[in-house]
């Protein structure tokens, strides 16, 4: 068994206080490994995005540890974490997050820029990823003039613009009907995940399953199980 | 420009409605602060003309006297008294008073006269038409070309009119650094001429000025002439004393820090309110640039970068209007008194500076509160 891209160990989150403070994630532990599209399904409020922003280091759990590529994360301060999400994690979030005031080729290049690159330098670079998700004619459109695919498209050229080792996707096809969803999903399996790269995805579309590698279930907390694929 | 600077100003300004809102805001708030304060500068440079215009280092008043139309006579023992003060090189006696003017036309002119020491006519003023040895001349007088100047039908060298039922002539049109406060024309003539036109008191001799034989005598003069009953002030001092009397004693400083409050209070709720609207509105992008990993610092780099552009363009923007109004104000009435100054563009500055400060800092608070989890929670 290769040395797995994330390994998440006993993580426990709470949130609130008082009589509403509810136990959101109870002694989770995974492994997630390079080459590999690993999807955690389950309910709504079952943990998954908790689940999902505590392995990228958005979320600090209140125990366990979270290893990526073999490093403790959550013993970083908050400036090398934030390097960390740079240079490590791309993001596709649910709502695209796309910055309306800005082109597409902008909105793409935003990791480049973080990364402190010159500005036009950064947007000729993003326009080679809007290629590579076949959006390269409408660089410079603002995303407000795209459908609900391309902009998740877009939002897939940003997360990948950084070069991200794993691309974290929150409910990818939850804004989009079912076709455009499953070719979404399709296109990332076999143009965006690579044997250098982790793939974890939050969904609860049984449509686009077939395009995991493995699949996890969910619930109250915790991993109940495998769906597909190898042991959690 | 940093690709991160780049970032926020393409945010601000690509948000064409809120920005226009902004700079609205500032730029408005701008231009009360200024328009009102190169009013008050334009009035207090008015309110000293004569002391700007004759141009004496020491004048000695009566102590009662607050601004310079404001004369009482000083006994003719003074200037003997001065002239023989150690220190003073030389000292003249000034006239300054008013009197009615009857043109050609049969219509009446308040005036002001300045009435030069006959054997040094010290304070004479910069001649652009005529000679000043005319003005010993019989009836000789000198008008003063500046704003006022048409009120007495723009008169020419030879022009005759009275003064107060007394034969006057033109003899020569003098230019001065500053016109008068009260919007009436200024004609210069002769000490003893002054005396012998114009209805006068008992004591005649307005203020004695003085000079100096070197800036070290200046004390030594003051303290002479307090032992003497006087009051010697330097030009600065009795410019400034001119402008204490105006802001403390007229309400006129009273309304213009009022006006310059309420200014500051338009411009900040304008633009702090819209500011932080714009930062509210952008909040789940700001969190999104934190998911993907900009520092906490960054995002504030970003807010502070998009307050200044918007506060300095702003301010640019004031400025050009209120130099746009004076100068349209000035082609209709030519005796506008406004002046911008370093210290009312300071002013202006500083307040600019305070309402970026106070809207960048909750705009800071609920960027730097945003948690990126909440992005992902949606």
């Amino acid at each position: 068994m290769p040395d797995p891209a994330i390994n998440a160990t006993n993580v426990v989150k709470w949130f609130g206080e008082g009589e509403a403070r509810t136990q959101a994630l109870r002694g989770v532990s995974v492994d997630a490994y390079f080459g590999e599209m690993l999807y955690i399904v389950g309910p709504s409020g079952s943990g998954k995005t908790t689940l999902l922003s505590v392995l990228s280091g958005i979320l600090r759990p209140d125990s366990g540890t979270v290893s990526v590529e073999g490093s403790n994360i959550w013993t970083l301060g908050s400036d090398k974490l934030a390097d960390f999400r740079l240079h490590k994690i791309g993001f596709v979030f649910q709502d695209f997050h796309l910055f309306p005031r800005l082109t597409t080729a902008e909105n793409v290049a935003i990791p480049l820029i973080l990364k402190r690159r010159a500005w036009s330098e950064a947007v000729a670079e993003a326009t080679k990823y809007l290629e590579i998700v076949g959006l390269k004619n409408r660089a410079e459109l603002p995303p407000v003039k795209l459908s609900g695919g391309e902009q998740q498209r877009v939002a897939i050229a940003r997360a990948i613009a950084g070069q991200p080792d794993i691309l974290i996707m929150d409910e990818p096809t939850a804004s989009l009907d079912g076709d455009t969803g499953q070719a979404i999903v399709g296109f990332v399996k076999h143009n965006v995940l690579n044997e250098k790269r982790c793939i974890l995805i939050v969904t609860h579309d049984d449509r686009i399953s077939e395009f995991a590698t493995r699949i996890l279930k969910m619930e109250d907390g915790v991993l109940t199980g495998t769906v597909k694929g190898g042991p959690a | 420009m940093r690709g991160i600077h780049k970032l926020a100003y393409k945010l601000l300004v690509n948000d064409k409605a809120k920005f226009t809102a902004l700079l609205v805001g500032i730029t408005f708030a701008v231009f009360l602060i200024i328009q009102m304060t190169a009013m008050f500068a334009g009035m207090m440079k008015r309110a000293s003309a004569t002391v700007i215009n004759l141009g004496a280092s020491i004048w000695i008043m009566d102590p009662a006297v607050q601004t310079v139309a404001q004369t009482i006579g000083l006994p003719d023992y003074v200037l003997d008294a001065v002239r023989s003060m150690q220190g003073v090189s030389y000292a003249v006696p000034v006239y300054s008073g008013g009197a009615l003017v009857k043109l050609a036309n049969g219509t009446y002119q308040s005036v002001t006269v300045i009435g030069l020491d006959d054997t040094s006519l010290f304070g004479r003023p910069q001649l652009i038409q005529g000679k000043i040895e005319d003005i010993y001349g019989e009836n000789a007088f000198i008008v003063v070309k500046d704003p006022e100047f048409p009120k007495l039908g723009n008169p020419h060298v030879g022009t005759e009119f009275q003064v107060n039922d007394h034969r006057g002539v033109i003899v020569g049109i003098a230019q001065v650094a500053s016109s008068g406060l009260f919007g009436v024309p200024t004609l210069y003539t002769t000490y003893k001429r002054a005396l012998q036109y114009l209805p006068n008191p008992r004591f005649t001799t307005a203020y004695v000025l003085v000079e100096p034989k070197s800036a070290g005598d200046v004390i030594r003069i003051k303290q002479q002439a307090e032992a003497l009953g006087y009051l010697a002030l330097t030009k600065d001092e009795f410019i400034d004393r001119i402008s204490h009397f105006y802001i403390y004693q007229t309400g006129m400083g009273t309304n213009l820090l009022i006006m310059t409050v309420m200014s500051f209070i338009v411009g900040l709720s304008i633009s702090g309110q819209t500011f932080y609207t714009f930062v509210l509105e952008n909040l789940d992008k700001f969190g999104a640039l934190k998911a993907i990993g900009a520092k906490g610092r960054e995002l504030i780099l970003m807010i502070l970068f998009q307050a200044s552009f918007t506060a300095l363009t702003g301010y640019g923007l004031g400025i050009g209007l209120c130099v746009l109004l004076i100068t349209l104000a000035r082609l209709r009435l030519p005796d506008y008194a406004a002046l911008i100054t370093y210290w009312n563009l300071g002013l202006a500055f500083v307040m600019v500076v305070i309402i970026a400060a106070i809207s960048s800092y909750f705009g800071v608070r609920r960027v730097l509160r945003i948690e990126a989890f909440d992005i992902f929670r949606g």
